[in-house]
């Protein structure tokens, strides 16, 4: 499948024109070698949810498309070490259907089932919203507060990267030329954690978040939060890692003056912008509010376990 | 001009075409396969209207390259009714007159026959939200729904 670059003449604009070409490889080693030896500007597509649609108002013109749907390891949810490996390729619709995953990381999969209408969830995938680099992702904060780790395949193998690395200002990531993700990795979790994501949008569904905010937190047996790591989206340039809020609550019971420097943490660590679906102050506020009922839904399921 | 050749299953048939590589599955079928069922809103994934399925999964045909569609198996609007037997669906949207200029309808059979399939009891909140991904600016949805949870008890019968 796939066709050589190829040339049309356009009579009236008197130009030559260049079309895209698009290429699915079956290996990985195939789409690192045709990103790689590509000239000009390349995109790799997984649900193309985001992909066609900024192809489609010209805000990107590929010169080379590589659909990686046919390389079989990004279409699988794979347990590994107790965690789940989860290929670039796999669409939202199907962590929500996978049992076992729904039950480890409840959080992740809410926020990627927040992602769009029941036909974006049927393409879209959390490596894709990952990669796009919007600063309101909504499965971002969820992968931070879960310590997810992305596998990028390149020229040079196979590194392993934090999702919070991975987006380096909105639209931009670190991924170096030819290089792609393969992967997300949830990891094994200890007895007694559970995670959250709220999000606060102008509307029930299909929207994008005015705030997002992933709690994932881990309780000893006397109930005293161990661990807990906060992803907060939509209120920074990309998504944000909030340790100062992580501590508040950290050797606490979680209890509410606790939740209340929790809150407040969360809100110091905005810097947001102004626009059409709220305002700074507007931002800062619900951050904190959301944050709180974020860690509390963490809570319940941490006790639950 | 020459493209890529596309060998794909719609609605039970096998069909091959040739297309741009940046063309879309909806542009493909509107286009060059004279299925005109499925409808161009948006053209962005935002309103439903060129709802499709790819291998039993609802998406966007406007939001899905031509190309992607080599081995696999497309269902259409086309491929809904029986001959000239309407599926349950499409009858009760006609009872519930659940349209009235049309344009959103095929993507709304297409979209609410994928949730039956899944679960052929869903509340309304469950019909609300599976079809939240589907724009009527005619009807206000609740005739819609109303002929979806009277398709829905009836293919229980």
């Amino acid at each position: 499948m796939g066709v050589l670059r190829h040339r049309a003449w356009d009579g009236w604009q008197e130009t030559w024109v260049e079309f895209m070409r698009y290429e699915a490889p079956e290996t990985v080693s195939a789409a690192v070698g045709l990103l790689k030896k590509a000239k000009g500007t390349t995109r790799v597509l997984a649900g193309g949810t985001d992909l066609l649609v900024q192809m489609k108002s010209g805000f990107v013109e590929p010169d080379l498309v590589v659909d990686i749907k046919r390389i079989a390891e990004m279409r699988k949810i794979v347990p590994e070490k107790g965690g789940f490996r989860i290929g670039a390729a796999v669409p939202c619709a199907e962590l929500a259907e996978h049992k076992a995953l729904v039950k480890a990381w409840p959080g992740v999969v809410e926020a990627s089932h927040l992602i769009g209408s029941t036909q974006i969830q049927g393409r879209a995938t959390i490596a894709g919203n990952l990669c796009n680099a919007s600063p309101a992702a909504d499965s971002v904060p969820a992968m931070i507060a879960a310590s997810a780790v992305a596998t990028v395949v390149g020229p040079k193998g196979r590194r392993k990267v934090p999702v919070e690395k991975i987006a380096t200002a909105p639209g931009r990531t670190s991924l170096g030329k030819g290089e792609f993700v393969a992967s997300v990795f949830l990891p094994k979790r200890p007895p007694r954690s559970g995670d959250a994501y709220l999000r606060f949008i102008p509307r029930t569904e299909m929207d994008i978040a005015v705030v997002g905010v992933g709690v994932n937190l881990t309780l000893g047996s006397d109930g005293t939060c161990k661990a807990a790591r906060v992803g907060l989206g939509a209120v920074a340039a990309t998504a944000l890692v909030v340790d100062e809020a992580a501590k508040a609550i950290i050797g606490t019971k979680v209890d509410a003056a606790a939740l209340d420097k929790f809150a407040a943490a969360v809100s110091a660590a905005c810097r947001p912008i102004d626009d059409k679906r709220g305002t700074k102050a507007f931002r800062i506020k619900v951050a904190g509010v959301l944050a709180r009922r974020a860690a509390l839904k963490a809570l319940e399921r941490a006790r639950s376990k | 001009m020459d493209g890529c050749h596309v060998k794909t299953t719609i609605n039970g048939d096998a069909v091959e075409f040739v297309c741009e590589p940046d063309e879309t599955l909806l542009d493909v079928l509107r286009n060059r396969l004279a299925l005109t069922g499925s409808k161009e809103g948006c053209g962005t994934g935002d309103c439903g209207a060129c709802s499709v399925t790819v291998d039993g999964r609802l998406v966007c045909s406007c939001l899905v390259l031509g190309v992607e569609a080599e081995g696999r198996k497309i269902s259409t609007i086309e491929g809904m009714a029986t001959g000239d037997r309407l599926h349950p669906l499409q009858r009760k949207f006609l009872e519930h007159a659940a349209l009235q200029c049309g344009i959103c309808t095929p993507g709304f059979l297409v979209a609410a026959k994928s949730l039956l399939e899944r679960n052929p009891n869903p509340s309304e909140t469950e019909i609300r939200f599976w079809l939240a991904g589907n724009l009527c600016r005619c009807t206000g949805y609740d005739k819609i729904v109303r002929a979806v949870v009277d398709a829905a008890a009836e293919m229980r019968r």
